[in-house]
Formats: C-alpha cells, structure tokens, sequence
C-alpha cells in the first residue's frame, strides 16, 4: 500500500520521534509513505487566529501538490494539520471558492483526495491484519488513550469517530493486545500549540490530564498527535515541578505501541527519545 | 426554522467567499459602526451571532473559561448587544486554545470557535490586543513571519526570534535564558534542528503571502 504523506512541520522538527515510529511501524506494515513534493506549513494555530485568507491558501497548496502527484490518500499524522486541509476540502466544493483559491496557490486543487489521520490509516491496514501480524502481545500495557481535539472536531468536518466518546484507539490497541481504561479526559484540550506562547495554560491542562489518567489506572497515555505528545511528555517534568506531584507516565505515540507489537524495538520506534522513558512495565 | 444548520445560515450570509468582500480593508482605519462590524465577523466566521440563545453550553465546556475575564457567552452577548469593541480589546479572545468544544457543542450550530478566529483577526488589524495578549500575538506574528521566510517551521529560528522579542518588550532578559536547559535536551534528544533543506517553493510561499496578507500601515 502506498499512501500519499504530509509530514507536516512539526514531524520535521521536535517531533522527529513520531515520524521515525510511523515509517518504522508502517512500514512492518507493507505500507509506504510518499512525501508530497514541495509541501509548505499549513500556518497552523497562526494562520486561523491571525489571517483567515493565508489559514484556506497554506493547506490548499499543499492539497493541490498532493492531487498533482495523483494521490487518492493523503496521510496527515499531525491532526491540526489534517484538519486544516480537511477545511479546505470542504471549501472548495463551492466552485467559486474552488477557483479563486486555486490561482491565489498557483495550483489547481480538485479537492478529491481523501484526507486521513493515523488512526484511520491503520484502520485501513485491517484489524485482521494486525491482529495477525502481532509477535508481542502488549499484555504489559495499561494505557489510556487521549485522542484530544483536532481528531474529532469538529465532528460535522471530522466525520470521525463519536466526537464525545470515541473508541477507535481502544478498538486498534484492543487488536495488537494492549488494555486500556475508561476515563475521563479523552478529548478535553491539553492546550495544543501554546506550549511557548502561554505555558502555564498548557501545564495546567496537561496536568488534569495527566492525573485523571493516573487517577483511572492508566501507565501509560497514547496519543496521536505531535502537540499532544510534546505537552505530555516534553512537559511532563515541568509539570511534575508545578503541581508537586510524580507522574512518571510515559506518552506513546498510536504507532509506538502497533510497532512494540509487531515486535520492533524501542529505539527502532525512537521511544528513546522521548523525555519519560521508562522502560514498559506494568508499575502495579 | 426551528434549528438552522450551519451551511443555510452560511447561505444567508451571502455565500461568503474566500476573499474578504469589499469593504473590509476600511474598516479597520475608518469609523466602524458596530452592525458592519458584526456582519464582518459573521462573514469571516461563516456562522450568526444572533442564533445565540445564551445557554452557556460553550462556557460549560471551555476548558481555559476560568481564566478569562468573560467566557465565549459573554463575548457572543456583547457582540449581540453591539459591543464589539468589548470582545475586540479583551484578554479572553486570545485565551482561547481553539479546541473546538464550543462549536461541537452548540444546540444552535453556532460556531464559536470561529468567532474567535474572526475576532482575533479584526483585534489585531485594529490594533485592539489586550495588553495582557502581546506575547501570544508576538509568537503567533513570529510563527506565521517564519512562514513566509521558510516555507516550512524553522523551530530554532522561531524560538530565538519569540524569545528575543519579548525579552526586548518585557525588559526580562531572563525570559531568553528561560527554557535554555530544554533546548539542551532536546539537542541530545536528536530534536533541535537549525533548518532542514527543503523541496518547498519559496517564491510561491512569497506570493501566497502577498496576496493574503494587507499592508500592515
């Protein structure tokens, strides 16, 4: 399988460690990720608070280098990223809207290419393949998964999951042999890209959310999402400091613990480089 | 009509495009009467401020509610009640983290994440920040600069320029120093690049820019 791939820029950048464990559990996976030539920022959080035109014009450049290259799928692993081109998509059905962009970008975008997140990818792949292509069960795993915002909502563009109590990284993690917990913090924001603007918002969420996973028996947290990981594992330290209190919870990305399973290493997968690293085990 | 989705009050709109509609560009030297304004916000928004029955649902939901001075009802009553200006000079509108409970919320399909996109967009043409905001406006002015320079996030290049800004704004210089340990960390983690080689067109990042972006005089 060969799947059309928006890094985007953070993947590029600090979190380097989610794009070395997609192409490594992907890739166990026979499935091969295209870089879309020439992509630019889609401006992010930036781009939509700041100028409306340039937060439509970034990711509809990038959606129409994608459909040059022909592909069908586009694979965004950062969800902010996802969900701006998913915006555009749902713009451009507006003929108008369609062909104006398309000069302001210089390209032409069709907006038919399907826009995907990693959960979706690997439901793709197939629970039955996974299933069948796990050497280690994650019997040793208690995680809770936080799917965050960008994921999910909004629901009427996301078109993803139940967008107040979704299950699908319950579902996948179900199929390579990972418990997970109920609780309660699934989708509440962990303050995304205010990391440097504004870092006390982002301990104070990430906090909350770091104790209710403990709180519920979780170990470990799993995410799909650059921002989310950076918050709650890159913080994790400072957030320990803030609010008097170990945590010790070690953040997996989605594709980390599919690629424990089908028995790669962790620093094929670069869990190495995270900052909470802990070793996998069961701390109860 | 009892629950009017999105896309019909849209339609009401005027079939808003992705251009501003003419006009725009006056408003934020010109007088501004606050029903123009309104109607701007609610184009650029694509949703309607009056289908606010004032539930208080999105406040409910908002996770960073308890530190604004008004939460998304508030905003959204004194856009309904004419007082722009209000939400336009307020801390609360940068506050926001832009998760999108609001909008998946609201039992009248208003879009109140959107709302505060389009009122940070007019505070920050008007010159009407908050004060207490210039240090969200300087890294996101930085990160969206960084853009146009890069075509791709340089994190180094936006971190040096974030921080000496507002060390320089502040008069702290110790807010440089502030995070330098974790610089150091991420290095060893393999996390710090300095600019990565690219495949993205400058040029044309160059002219996207001009063509969204207003002179700023």
């Amino acid at each position: 399988m060969k799947v059309g791939y928006y890094p985007g820029c953070a993947l590029h950048g600090s979190s380097n460690d989610y794009e070395q464990s997609l192409v490594a559990c992907l890739g166990a996976l026979d499935v091969k990720l295209k870089e879309v030539d020439g992509w630019i920022c889609c401006g992010a959080t930036a781009a939509h608070s700041l100028n409306s035109k340039l937060s439509m014009a970034l990711p509809a450049r990038n959606l129409a280098m994608a459909e040059k290259e022909g592909f069908r799928e586009l694979f965004a692993p950062c969800p902010l990223c996802s969900m701006q081109l998913l915006k555009v998509r749902e713009a451009v059905k507006d003929e108008a809207v369609r062909q104006e962009l398309s000069e302001v970008v210089e390209a032409e975008i069709r907006g038919d290419a399907q826009v995907i997140n990693l959960i979706q990818l690997f439901l793709n792949v197939g629970l039955d393949r996974l299933k069948a292509a796990v050497k280690q069960p994650l019997d040793s795993v208690t995680a809770a998964c936080y799917y965050g915002c960008l994921l999910l909502r909004p629901p009427k563009i996301a078109k993803f999951d139940d967008c107040e109590q979704p299950t699908s990284m319950e579902t996948l993690l179900a199929a390579v042999g990972a418990k997970t917990v109920d609780w309660s913090y699934k989708t509440e924001c962990c303050g995304a890209g205010m990391t440097m603007a504004s870092e006390d918002t982002v301990l104070n969420l990430a906090y909350k959310i770091l104790d209710n996973a403990r709180e519920h028996g979780a170990t470990s947290l799993v995410v799909a999402c650059p921002m989310c990981h950076i918050n709650l594992d890159m913080k994790q330290a400072a957030v320990e400091r803030r609010y008097g209190k170990q945590f010790n919870m070690t953040v997996y990305y989605l594709s980390d613990l599919v690629g424990l399973a089908l028995g790669l290493s962790r620093e094929q997968l670069g869990i190495d480089r995270h900052f909470v690293t802990e070793p996998m085990m069961g701390n109860h | 009509m009892s629950n009017p989705s999105v896309s019909s009050s849209a339609e009401s709109l005027g079939n808003p495009r992705f251009v501003l509609p003419p006009g725009t560009g006056q408003i934020k030297k010109a007088e501004t009467s606050s029903a123009a304004e309104v109607e701007l916000i609610e184009i650029l928004a694509r949703t309607k401020i009056a289908h606010c029955y004032q539930c208080g649902k999105c406040t409910a939901g908002c996770p960073v509610a308890e530190q604004m001075e008004m939460g998304p009802t508030k905003l959204i009553r004194f856009m309904q009640i004419g007082s722009v200006d209000k939400a336009l000079r307020s801390n609360s509108i940068w506050q926001c983290v832009s998760c999108l409970t609001c909008s998946s919320r609201c039992p009248k399909e208003v879009d109140c994440a959107a709302l505060m996109d389009a009122l940070r967009e007019l505070s920050l043409q008007q010159g009407k920040v908050s004060p207490q905001a210039q240090q969200i406006v300087t890294f996101q002015r930085a990160f969206l600069d960084n853009i146009r320079r890069n075509g791709r996030l340089n994190e180094f290049d936006l971190i040096a320029r974030f921080k000496s800004e507002v060390a320089i704004g502040t008069r702290q210089l110790s807010f440089l120093f502030k995070d330098a340990s974790l610089a150091l960390q991420l290095r060893k983690r393999k996390k710090l690049h300095f600019g990565k080689k690219s495949s993205a067109d400058l040029d044309v990042v160059a002219r996207i820019f001009a063509r969204c972006v207003e002179d700023e005089s």
